[in-house]
Formats: C-alpha cells, sequence, structure tokens
C-alpha cells in the first residue's frame, strides 16, 4: 500500500503546478481557483483534526472559519476608515498586516473553540452533531443581528492586506502564501497525528474505556484537539477573507459548516491529504457541473451520494485502498 | 456557478463572432436555488431587449451567484481578470453588490445595478462609474410612508426583518411618514410564522400597518395575516407583491396597496410593447424586475450607440445622459447616478384569474434619494 | 402588555411548538428505531407541502390535497430508503449526514427542476378560515386552533402505535436489539421500511398543514429541519414524549422570547435599537436553550444514555 503518499505527493506538486502553469500563460482566475482551493483545504485540515483524529463530528466549524474572517474584517475596516478598535482602556488600531491578523484570528477562533469545546464535549454521538450546530446557528443570528460591522451586508475591505516583503494583489504572490500556509498545517498535522498525543487522541476514539483505564482523560485529549482544529480552522477563514476581500455572515452558516465537512469526507477522513483532495474535487466538480445546467446541484448532490455509498473512506480510500492497521 | 452561457444579441446571434463584439457584459445574478425567480426575471429583461435592439457587438457572460457573497466575489474576479469585461450587472441582493461592486468600480469597470441600491454606494461611498437603473433601496420605503401620510394615517405599526436592507427600510419609512411609530417589530430572518407579531398588531392602537418582508417571508405574513382577521390596511413596498409572489398568496392579497416605479399599466408606448413582448416570449408577466433588467439593457445599448466603452469620459458621460426609451416614462439620474423618478401606489388586483397590480395614484413625483447630498464627484 | 394579549401569546407559542411536533415527531422515530440521521426530513416536507399545493390546484379540495401530502410523502420516503437510505444503516453517523445532504441537493434542485423557481399557492380551505372568538375575548384563527388539534390526535396516536399495537411492539423491540427480532423471524427491511415510510408521511403532513399559512417554495423544509432537530435534540432523541416536550419547549421560548426580550431591552435603550437589539436575542434564544439543557443533561430531557 504505497499508493497514498505517491497520490499524496501528486496531488500537492499539482496543486503547485497548476497556479505557475496559469501565471506564465496569463489565467489569473485559475489562479483564484488554486488559492480557494488551498484555503478551503487548510479549513478541512483543522476539521479534519478534530473529526479524523479525534472522532468528533462538529457541524460548526463555520464559526471558527467566520470568526477568522470577522477577526481580518474588523481590523482591517478599521485601519482602513483610521479609526480605532478600542480607545479606552488601551488605544488599539486596526491593522492591514496579514501576519498580524492571523494571530488575531488564531487566538480568537482558539478562544471561542476552547469554550465551546468544553461545553459541548459533555456531550457524545448526535448530539454532540447537534450542539456544535446549536452554536453555529448563534453565532449566524449574532453576525446578521449585529449592526456595527454591516450585519448581513457584511464588510468590503477595499485592498487586500500586506505581507511583509510581498505584494499579495499578485495573485500568484497570495497563491504562494496559502499554499506554504497549507503545507506547513499538513506538516503539523502529520507530526500531531503520529505524536504520542494523536495516538491517545485516536485511541480515545476507538475506546475511550481503555484510555481511561490507562490514566489519559480522554475529554482533556479532545479539548485540546478541537481547539487545535479551531486555530487552524480560524485561520483558513481569514485567509478566505483576504481572498474575497470581503466578509459576511454567510461564512458562519451551518451550509459551510456542512461544505467543510464535505472536503473531508470526499477526499478521505483522517486521511492527511483528505480535506485537500476534497476541496480540489469540489471546486473542479463545482466548476465544471456549473456549466452543464442551472440545475447542477442535482448532479453535486448524485456524485456525493455515490461516494458515500460506493466509496467508502472517501476518494483516497477508492485510490490508495482501506487505511492500513496500526498494531 | 459557472453557467457559462454566452449569449450574444440577436436571435441568430450563436455564430461564433465572439472576436468581434465590441462591448463584453458581465451578468452575475442569481440562477439557483431559493430567490432564483428575480435573477432570472432580470436576465430574461436584459435579453429580450438586447435581442429586441438587434445588435450583435454587444456580449453577456451570464454567471449564477447562488445568492453567496464569496461566489459572486469570486465571479467578478473571474470576469474581470479572464474575461476582460468591460461593463458589470445583474446583482439582485444588496449583500452580494456590497461585496462586488466596490472593488469592481475600482478597478475600471462600469456596474449598472439592476436592482440592489443600498445606501453605502449612493450617499459617500458613490463612484463615477456605478450606476444604478432601478432605485434606492429606501425609495420605495419612502413612497409608503408619504403614502400613509397622504391618507391621513395618525398610528403606524412598522414591522421588517432584522437586518440592514431591513433596519434601512424603517429609515426610510420615517423619513417621510408624519405620524407615530406606536410599534416597531424586527424579526427574525426567514421566520416563517408571525402569530405572535400578528397578535400585537392586533392588540395595537394601529390605524395601519407598514410592512417590508420580501420573498416567501411577505407570502407568509400575507396570509397569516388575511387569516388572523385584523383588519388595518397593509402599506409595503412592491417586493411582496411582484409578479412572481401574488399567484401564491391569493386572495389574501387583494386590495393591499404598495408601492412601485414600475407597473404593467404605466402608459407609454415602451412600456406597452415590453409588455406584450415578453408575455409572448416567456409566456408570464414580465415583474418588477424584468422590467428593471429591461431599462438596465436599454441604458446599456444607448450608451454603446453614442460612445466607445474603451473611451471611459465618453462612456460614463453617455450613461449619465440616461438618453433611453424607459418602460416606466421620464427616467433621469440624480447626481450620485441613482434615478429620479415617479414611485406610483398600486393595488392588488385580480384578472381574469391572474392576480396582478394596478396603480392607483403617485406616492412621490420625480422623487430623489436621501443620500444624493453626500455624494461628492 | 394586558394579560389577554400575554395568554394569546403563549397560545401561540403552544401553537408553533405544535406545528414543529408535526415535523418532529416523525424525525425523532426514525432516528429512534433505525439510528438514523436524516438531513433529506426537510424535503419530506417540502414535498408534501409541492403535492398538496399541486392537487388542490387541480381539484380545489383540501381533504384531497392532505391525502396527497401523506402518500406522495410516504412514496418519496420509501424510495428513498429503499434505494439509499437502507445501505446507511450500519454507517456511523458522518455517512448518514453527507449521504442525506447530498439527498436535499438533489430533491431541491429536482423540485425547482419540475415546479420552476417560483412559490406555489396553497391556502386554507373556506370551512376552517377566519378566527374565531374563545373565552375570554381572545381572537384566534381558527386554522391554528385545528393545527393544534391535528397535532395533538397524531401524538395521541403516536402513543397508542407504539404502546399498543403488534408493529408498535415490533418497533420498541427493534430499538432495544435489532439482531434479536430478526432472529425471532421478523422481517425487518419490511419493518424499517414501514417505519421511514411513516416518518416520511408525517413530515408531508406537516409540509401541507403548514403550507397553507406560509410559503410553499423550494428550501422551505431547511429552517423547520433545524428547528424539528433542535426540538428532538432537547427532548431526547428516539423519545416521542421528548419530542413533544421539546417543540413545546421551543415554541414557547422562541414566541416569548421575539415578544419580551425587545420590550425588556426598551427599559433602557432608545425603540428601534432596543428592538433589533432584542431580535437578535430572541433569533438566538432556542440554540441558548438547546446548548443550556445539552450541558445540563448531556442526552437530553427524555433521552437514553
Amino acid at each position: 500500500m504505497r499508493r497514498e503518499p505517491l497520490l499524496n505527493a501528486t496531488v500537492f506538486l499539482g496543486l503547485l503546478a497548476v497556479p505557475l502553469w496559469a501565471w506564465a500563460v496569463d489565467e489569473p482566475f485559475t489562479i483564484t481557483l488554486a488559492t480557494r482551493v488551498a484555503i478551503l483545504a487548510l479549513a478541512g485540515v483543522g476539521l479534519n483534526l478534530a473529526l479524523g483524529l479525534g472522532g468528533l463530528v462538529s457541524l460548526g466549524h463555520a464559526v471558527f472559519f467566520g470568526i477568522g474572517g470577522y477577526a481580518m474584517g474588523i481590523l482591517a475596516s478599521h485601519a482602513q476608515s483610521y479609526s480605532a478598535l478600542i480607545e479606552w482602556p488601551v488605544l488599539i488600531e486596526g491593522t492591514k498586516s496579514m501576519p498580524v491578523i492571523w494571530l488575531v484570528a488564531m487566538g480568537a477562533s482558539g478562544l471561542a473553540a476552547l469554550a465551546i469545546g468544553a461545553l459541548s464535549l459533555r456531550t457524545s454521538g448526535v448530539y454532540f452533531i447537534m450542539i456544535t450546530l446549536a452554536f453555529g446557528q448563534m453565532f449566524y443570528y449574532f453576525a446578521i443581528g449585529w449592526p456595527a460591522y454591516g450585519g448581513e451586508d457584511g464588510l468590503s475591505i477595499y485592498v487586500r492586506n500586506g505581507f511583509p516583503g510581498l505584494n499579495t494583489l499578485d495573485p500568484i504572490q497570495f497563491f504562494a502564501i496559502c499554499y506554504v500556509i497549507l503545507g506547513l498545517a499538513l506538516w503539523v498535522f502529520s507530526r500531531l497525528a503520529c505524536s504520542a498525543f494523536g495516538l491517545a487522541l485516536g485511541a480515545a476514539r476507538q475506546n475511550a474505556e481503555r484510555v481511561m483505564a490507562v490514566g489519559i482523560a480522554p475529554y482533556r485529549l479532545r479539548l485540546v484537539a478541537f481547539t487545535l482544529s479551531g486555530v487552524i480552522t480560524g485561520l483558513a477563514g481569514a485567509l478566505f477573507a483576504d481572498l474575497n476581500r470581503f466578509v459576511s455572515p454567510v461564512m458562519f452558516s451551518w451550509q459551510t459548516s456542512g461544505e467543510i465537512m464535505v472536503f473531508v469526507i470526499l477526499g478521505g477522513v483522517a486521511r492527511l491529504f483528505g480535506p485537500v483532495i476534497g476541496a480540489v474535487v469540489f471546486i473542479f466538480l463545482e466548476h465544471m457541473l456549473g456549466g452543464l445546467s442551472e440545475y447542477w446541484h442535482i448532479y453535486l448532490g448524485a456524485v456525493l451520494l455515490v461516494v458515500v455509498l460506493f466509496a467508502r473512506g472517501g476518494i483516497i480510500g477508492l485510490v490508495a485502498g482501506r487505511e492500513r492497521r496500526h498494531d | 456557478m459557472n453557467l457559462k452561457t454566452l449569449a450574444m444579441a440577436g436571435a441568430l446571434g450563436m455564430a461564433a463572432c465572439a472576436a468581434q463584439a465590441e462591448v463584453k457584459v458581465g451578468m452575475i445574478t442569481t440562477l439557483s436555488g431559493g430567490g432564483a425567480g428575480l435573477g432570472i426575471d432580470v436576465r430574461d429583461g436584459f435579453m429580450l431587449a438586447l435581442e429586441q435592439s438587434g445588435r450583435t457587438d454587444i456580449e453577456v457572460i451570464i454567471e449564477d451567484d447562488q445568492r453567496k457573497p464569496d461566489i459572486a466575489v469570486q465571479l467578478a474576479d473571474k470576469m474581470i481578470q479572464s474575461d476582460k469585461v468591460d461593463v458589470m450587472t445583474g446583482i439582485i441582493w444588496s449583500n452580494l453588490a456590497m461585496a462586488v461592486v466596490p472593488g469592481a468600480v475600482a478597478q475600471g469597470k462600469f456596474y449598472l445595478s439592476p436592482n440592489a441600491g443600498p445606501s453605502a454606494l449612493a450617499g459617500k461611498g458613490c463612484h463615477p462609474n456605478y450606476f444604478n437603473v432601478a432605485w434606492q433601496n429606501d425609495n420605495l420605503h419612502e413612497a409608503a410612508g408619504a403614502y400613509a401620510t397622504d391618507i391621513n394615517s395618525t398610528n403606524t405599526f412598522v414591522l421588517a426583518p432584522n437586518y440592514p436592507a431591513g433596519q434601512d427600510a424603517v429609515t426610510g419609512f420615517k423619513r417621510t411618514f408624519r405620524g407615530n411609530v406606536v410599534g416597531e417589530v424586527y424579526t427574525q430572518l426567514g421566520q416563517t410564522d408571525y402569530a405572535a407579531e400578528i397578535a400585537r398588531i392586533r392588540s395595537s392602537v394601529a390605524d395601519t400597518v407598514f410592512f417590508f418582508l420580501p420573498g416567501g417571508m411577505g407570502i407568509s405574513f400575507l396570509k397569516q395575516y388575511a387569516d388572523s382577521g385584523v383588519k388595518k390596511p397593509l402599506i409595503g413596498p412592491a417586493f411582496s407583491f411582484d409578479q412572481g409572489i401574488l399567484q401564491a398568496v391569493g386572495d389574501a392579497a387583494l386590495g393591499v396597496k404598495n408601492t412601485s416605479q414600475w407597473n404593467k399599466d404605466i402608459d407609454n408606448p415602451t412600456n406597452a410593447a415590453f409588455v406584450a413582448s415578453f408575455q409572448e416570449k416567456y409566456g408570464r408577466l414580465p415583474s418588477l424586475y424584468a422590467s428593471q433588467g429591461f431599462d438596465t439593457a436599454n441604458l446599456l445599448i444607448s450608451a454603446v450607440e453614442s460612445a466607445d466603452v474603451n473611451d471611459p469620459d465618453a462612456f460614463r458621460a453617455a450613461l449619465e445622459a440616461a438618453d433611453f426609451k424607459s418602460t416606466r416614462g421620464d427616467f433621469a439620474f440624480g447626481n450620485n447616478h441613482h434615478p429620479i423618478q415617479n414611485i406610483y401606489v398600486r393595488e392588488v388586483i385580480k384578472e381574469g384569474d391572474v392576480y396582478t397590480n394596478k396603480i392607483v395614484g403617485t406616492a412621490l413625483e420625480n422623487h430623489a434619494d436621501a443620500y444624493a447630498p453626500e455624494c461628492r464627484m | 402588555m394586558s394579560l389577554i394579549l400575554f395568554i394569546e401569546q403563549i397560545l401561540n407559542g403552544v401553537q408553533f411548538g405544535v406545528m414543529l411536533f408535526l415535523m418532529a415527531a416523525g424525525l425523532t422515530l426514525i432516528f429512534g428505531v433505525m439510528g438514523l440521521i436524516n438531513l433529506a426530513h426537510g424535503s419530506l416536507y417540502m414535498i408534501g407541502a409541492f403535492a398538496a399545493a399541486s392537487v388542490a390546484g387541480l381539484t380545489g379540495s383540501f381533504g384531497l390535497a392532505l391525502i396527497a401530502s401523506l402518500a406522495a410523502a410516504a412514496a418519496a420516503g420509501a424510495l428513498i430508503e429503499l434505494t439509499v437510505i437502507r445501505r446507511l444503516y450500519d454507517r456511523d453517523h458522518l455517512d448518514q449526514v453527507l449521504a442525506t445532504f447530498a439527498l436535499i441537493l438533489i430533491f431541491s434542485e429536482g423540485t425547482r427542476w419540475a415546479f420552476g423557481s417560483f412559490p406555489l399557492f396553497l391556502e386554507i380551505p373556506p370551512y376552517l378560515s377566519g378566527p374565531v372568538t374563545l373565552p375570554g375575548g381572545i381572537e384566534y384563527p381558527l386554522y391554528r386552533l385545528a393545527i393544534i388539534g391535528v397535532g395533538l390526535l397524531v401524538a395521541a396516536g403516536l402513543f397508542a402505535l407504539i404502546a399498543r399495537t403488534r408493529i408498535g411492539i415490533q418497533i420498541r423491540a427493534g430499538e432495544s436489539d435489532r439482531e434479536m427480532i430478526a432472529a425471532l423471524g421478523i422481517n425487518i427491511s419490511a419493518l424499517y421500511t414501514t417505519v421511514f415510510a411513516l416518518g416520511a408521511a408525517l413530515a408531508g403532513l406537516a409540509g401541507a398543514l403548514i403550507g397553507a399559512i406560509q410559503s410553499v417554495q423550494v428550501g422551505m423544509g431547511e429552517p423547520v429541519l433545524i428547528l424539528a432537530f433542535v426540538v428532538i435534540v432537547i427532548g431526547g432523541i428516539g423519545s416521542i414524549k421528548g419530542a413533544l416536550v421539546g417543540a413545546l419547549l421551543v415554541g414557547l421560548t422562541d414566541t416569548l422570547g421575539r415578544v419580551l426580550l425587545p420590550a425588556v431591552f426598551s427599559q433602557f435603550m432608545a425603540p428601534q435599537a432596543a428592538s433589533s437589539v432584542g431580535a437578535s436575542l430572541a433569533s438566538m434564544s432556542i440554540y441558548i436553550l438547546m446548548a443550556g439543557v445539552l450541558v445540563m443533561r448531556p442526552s437530553g430531557l427524555f433521552g437514553k444514555a
């Protein structure tokens, strides 16, 4: 079973090669699509940490995606209008610097994940799915009704935020940033999966009683995994907002949570490259099927159905076979 | 997404003469999912006008935004970066317009809005390349306020969804209404049951009710209101009474007054021809949105006839002149590129088996929006 | 607020709760017996409403429309059970969520393809329309009282079905031990198809009844679906009693939240801001209720741990 690493390498290099080719032949929109794939894959990597490694089926990851997006939107809109974010007790101003925005996005979504996780992880199974969905809906309705930052209209940022030494308005340079971050996140994921923490987490997923018997508390493991997962998805949210130069409450909607989950399942749950392949295929389908018919959602639904029913383990499972057993 | 329809103007325009097109138009509109009816009407109205003009030098690329802001932004990027369009149009919803328009005009594209008119783009945020052919969002609500004042309503109850367009609606209504607002209720976006709100209306001292509930929300409210036995007259903007929706509301809407800048019985030859040809081609009565799409295309055609799109200043001047025959009769732009127009009061009636509107009066004459003075350009 | 108005609002809350119960009953039944999360339940609700609107448009009879909604939703339910759903019983919840999400896409766009993008017309029959005066002088729509009646009948019928009939015994046995009842010679796949079709028919009936006072349009099922999930999760998944209690709790919380919160905020805020902030909080209230219940009781009020 050496096909999976080969497939992973092909996809990862392919995701780099396509925009480079597009850059060479001056097709900027293809680069934008590839950037979208990289960012959505990053969000999926975040979810995969909770879903794949931890077995935590969260239907509320849009919360973290949205918080990351709004972190960018709020900071950049204040910088854009030269108004202070907070004047008292300390003066905090907006910023257009990507690294600062990323740190804030990761911090804010991490805190949210910690709080939501601490409450939600008391439940399990379907109840966990539904309580995370409930938190997602709370944030969604709050964002729509909260007038300070545009409500349902969202926030437009006219110029993409800056990164020291790069011109982020150039599609290929912005792609490079997203691609590198995706690579780093995948590296972190693979290290985590093989670490003592990852193994304990996987064990807790398979048999919580046995893990408790050896003195490990599954609740804490899961809470850490859920928080890390939120941090990564939040970072993806900030990048997504920068890609579109726009944030809106749609980022918080349950459909967004569902889409992120679709990437992971489509590619292969708990597989390192599951979300990447899922995002590639999803964006490709969206692009191709959309050209076929106004009613392309029917075809999309059919494809998803076939994958779930007949390709267990997602696309990676189909190509590379079932996961090897770790004994 | 990417419903790639390369539609050439003219019935025989399917020939591969894309290279000869002088003006490339990118239309981003809602063609699938909830709200698709509005986008389809705008598209059909727009394409009908192009077809009737017989021009083959205008190429339209139509894409479906699924009513999602991020998809709309992505499509705008594609149209600007890959398709290299000159003019953009088509967006139905204010939140999508806010996501796309500022970026598009900043990159030198012209944007002609066939429906959404958020206040942020009418006042300080106005732009030389942004033209709104429909209305500023507040206009129809202001007309409703003026009408309520005209019929000597002293106390009114207002109802709108809790999102920016809903808050703007209430603001617009209050701007022209001279009586008291005795109740002000914001409902949840997408709410389907209005029993609690109707109970409050019943117990209030209001003599009229102003409501802004677009789409399915309005259908639910009207049906439930009619069944509740509360007889206080309803006033609303045209969005809950357009041709596509009325058939689903049925008798519950009969007699309700609503405000609109267009109706199929506005008496001018352009409008009569538009209504007849639309009905002939698509087999249904045109809606407000179809008339706006039709006018948008005719504005564009008038500008293409007199100026070259590659000369932005000349093209802009040609658009500003608005030298086209509108279905609304006289049509002119104000200094912020929003229409100055009459807004009428319509009443829902039944013609044979079809529910439709007829004009019963004029609420506001030659009305410009409240944000125009803030626009500097 | 006067006492009469307050009582009327409580009645509205109960009525909204009963509407949610009609939707939630089928969902919780299907989960309880087969352990399946069915996101496509909202699509079955939509199919019921569209079938009712079509038949009412053709025949003018509301009674026939209700029968059509039951039949169409049950048939659609049986069809997807036989082709798709039965492959999902032994899968984890993740696969069930994705597969039924795919079914939503297919049903929604398929309906739009067949019926177009505009809402359909379905009205209250004349003999149920208009308000009646209740004791105490409350004017209340007769149709809404009828919905409360139907909802309570459905609840009673389900309790009787499960407690007293042969199929009820099989359902209860299936909930506790699937292998065993199969071993006892009961045709388990026929039982599952029947239960699924029954749940679907309930959703279809809810769609038709509620469609008469709401908008019959593509996508009408999803908002109700989420509310129905909130209901069954609060009540404890699989419990009919839980669904009834959960539905009433959600209906009352939502209605009273919408009425009372803006009033509370108007004590110390400007009217427009109070109304807006109050409405925001009201739309979050049922989710706060749900999160609160789950934090206190992780398996819902009547759920089995």
